[in-house]
């Protein structure tokens, strides 16, 4: 096993308020890995970190072997990391094919890139094909800001894949979408891991991450706690003191029902 | 449906080319130089602002700059007046291009709010330097060489240079709404910070956008300058040509093809006719602004749109109702 993504002694204030404080994260190749935590323990916090949105105050973030702490986001994910937001993050006034038109990647200069058509056959044809792997072909031609919540993430998920990252991080994949959704999220997770792409995922819904992951990190205040397989992490007294003390009364319940 | 909307366009560019043939009055086909070359400025200014959803609301700086270069070099170089001066109107261009890439470079560092500011700012250290540098003649404008075609004629080369020039412009819009680049440009407007990390390069991307329609709107101006034969200051460094173009595009339908041609074409005809039939100034200006609130109060997003829309609506209706269909049934039923 080797590990694809590192993330070593991040930290990250926002006025007085150490959002990341020291976190270390492990991401192994062709793993599911899940990344947990009460609210506001720092997980979209050490995604922007990762993918560049946010610059930290020191830590440095490794990528198959690279140092590529403090890239723009436009670099990270040329080098092989894609991300979708937790408040889904959609171009709404374009439609859903132009949406993954964007994403498509190309090693090609300046004025090829200003001059060329934004949809050649072959770019199209990549692009519908994921849209099929999500499911949402029909919904192509439409804006995607009149989609569903549950559409969009879809989307938001396929517009990540057409560009063929190494890593996909995923945050709350599953949060707002009813069951039938999730179990499809899951599916399409666990059959592109099985082609050897790695994940990473931060998620509330327990089940999803204890169902689908091979490892999971736990965070509490801005830095990892725990770190294992679903059940060691499960049945580490550690994980139910942070939910219990740091994370407010929905976190209990959620952990209660799922966990 | 492609050949009807092509059937459009080539409708609309003879109704233009036949103007002067049958309007042959040189104060309306005077109208029709100044109108024309408002709809290539708007339709320029679309092309960045209205794509990329960045306000520019220093356009002169573009247009006074083809203006004077048209001027200055004419001048300097004791150019023979007539039609070979019309060679000037690419320098124009691309001088205009050359002030937009450090002034871009600047602004675009910035987010939308504060770069409408800076376009703003740098809008007005141009009027002032054209006023106090000496080159250009400060408030006593500069004379281009004088161009002695007969007054009845004198309009009519104008004329079809200017809509030569709208037509080039039109096709470089087009041309960049179906490129990857104008794609770039539109999902900036949308979300610039996913568009970054989907490997949007938007620094890059908005700069270019932004020296294209500098370059269109240079032309623009070479022409004016060419065309009114003094320029001054306060006339090519206008702030009220700089909202005019703005409002023109937002009247039309902002980041429509043909939303700013319209925009442009009725606002300033209709404002030149009243400027032109009332002596009163400011009466056109009441009508004007009260035309415009009614647009904006009754169809925000411009006339073009507006329409679009209502034609679509039962269409969209019925597009709408499938959505919902497939969203109840849920997505999972694909494999
Ligand atoms: N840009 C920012 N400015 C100020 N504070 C921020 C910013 N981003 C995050 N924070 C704060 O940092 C802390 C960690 O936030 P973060 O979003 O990383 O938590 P999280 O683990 O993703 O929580 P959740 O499960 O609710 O999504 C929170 O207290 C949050 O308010
Ligand atoms: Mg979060």
């Amino acid at each position: 096993m080797t590990t694809l993504l590192k993330a070593e002694n991040i930290s990250r204030s926002f006025g007085g308020l150490k959002a990341l404080n020291g976190c270390n994260l492990e991401v192994e190749k062709g793993s599911i890995t899940g990344l947990i935590g009460p609210n506001g323990s720092g997980k979209t916090t050490l995604f922007n970190v990762v993918t560049g949105y946010v610059k930290p105050d020191s830590g440095t973030v490794t990528f198959d072997g690279a140092d590529i702490t403090g890239y723009e986001p436009d670099k990270v994910f040329a080098r092989g990391i894609g991300r979708t937001f937790q408040l889904t993050r959609i171009f709404a006034r374009m439609t859903v094919l132009e949406n993954m038109l964007v994403a498509i990647q190309h090693d090609e200069g300046w004025l090829r890139g200003m001059t060329r058509s934004k949809s050649s056959k072959v770019e199209v044809d990549n692009a519908m094909e994921w849209l099929d792997f999500v499911g949402i072909t029909r919904l192509a031609e439409m804006d995607a800001g009149s989609l569903s919540y549950g559409q969009r993430k879809l989307l938001e998920l396929a517009y990540v894949l057409v560009a063929n990252p190494d890593v996909v991080l995923l945050d709350e994949p599953a949060g707002g979408v009813n069951l039938t959704l999730i179990n499809q999220i899951a599916d399409k997770i666990r059959t592109l891991n099985e082609q050897g792409k790695t994940f990473l995922i931060v998620e509330h819904n327990m089940e999803f991450v204890m169902n689908l992951c091979h490892s999971v990190t736990v965070m509490n205040q801005g830095t990892n706690l725990v770190t294992g397989n679903p059940a060691e992490v499960r049945s580490n007294p550690l994980v139910l003191d942070a939910y219990l003390g740091g994370g407010d009364d929905d976190e209990e319940v959620e952990v209660a029902a799922n966990g | 449906m492609l050949q009807k909307k092509n059937l459009w366009w080539l409708l609309g560019v003879a109704v233009l080319a036949a103007f002067p043939l049958i309007v042959t009055n040189p104060s309306d086909t005077s109208i029709g130089v100044i109108t024309l070359l408002f709809m290539a400025c708007a339709s320029s200014w679309n092309m960045f602002s209205g794509y990329s959803g960045y306000i520019a609301l220093g356009s002169s700086v573009f247009y006074g700059t083809g203006a004077y270069t048209m001027a200055l070099i004419s001048i300097h170089t004791h150019m023979a007046p007539g039609a070979a001066m019309f060679w000037l109107v690419p320098v124009g261009g691309l001088m205009a291009m050359v002030i937009a890439l450090p002034f871009g470079w600047i602004a675009l560092r910035v987010r939308r709010h504060t770069f409408v500011v800076i376009t703003i700012a740098v809008f007005f250290i141009f009027q002032l330097a054209a006023i106090n540098f000496s080159f250009t003649g400060g408030t006593s404008g500069l004379a281009l060489p004088f161009i002695q075609w007969g007054f009845s004629y004198y309009n009519v080369p104008f004329y079809y240079v200017a809509l030569g020039l709208v037509i080039f412009i039109t096709i470089v819009s087009a041309a960049v709404r179906r490129s990857r680049f104008g794609l770039q440009l539109l999902a900036i407007r949308d979300d610039e910070d996913r568009a970054l990390g989907l490997g949007v390069k938007v620094i890059a991307v908005k700069i270019t956008g932004f020296t294209l329609s500098a370059f269109t709107i240079g032309m623009a101006g070479a022409v004016y300058a060419m065309f009114v034969g003094q320029i001054y200051p306060q006339f090519v460094f206008d702030p009220v040509f700089d909202i005019s173009v703005a409002l023109m595009a937002f009247f039309g339908g902002l980041g429509t093809l043909t939303g700013p041609l319209l925009g442009a074409l009725v606002l300033e005809a209709s404002q030149q006719y009243l400027t032109v039939s009332f002596s009163n100034g400011s009466l056109y200006l009441i009508l004007f602004g009260s035309l415009f609130l009614v647009v904006i109060m009754f169809m925000p997003r411009g006339i073009v749109v507006y329409v679009k829309d209502r034609l679509n609506k039962s269409a969209m209706a019925r597009a709408a109702v499938a959505t919902d269909q497939l969203a109840a049934t849920g997505a999972g039923s694909s494999s």
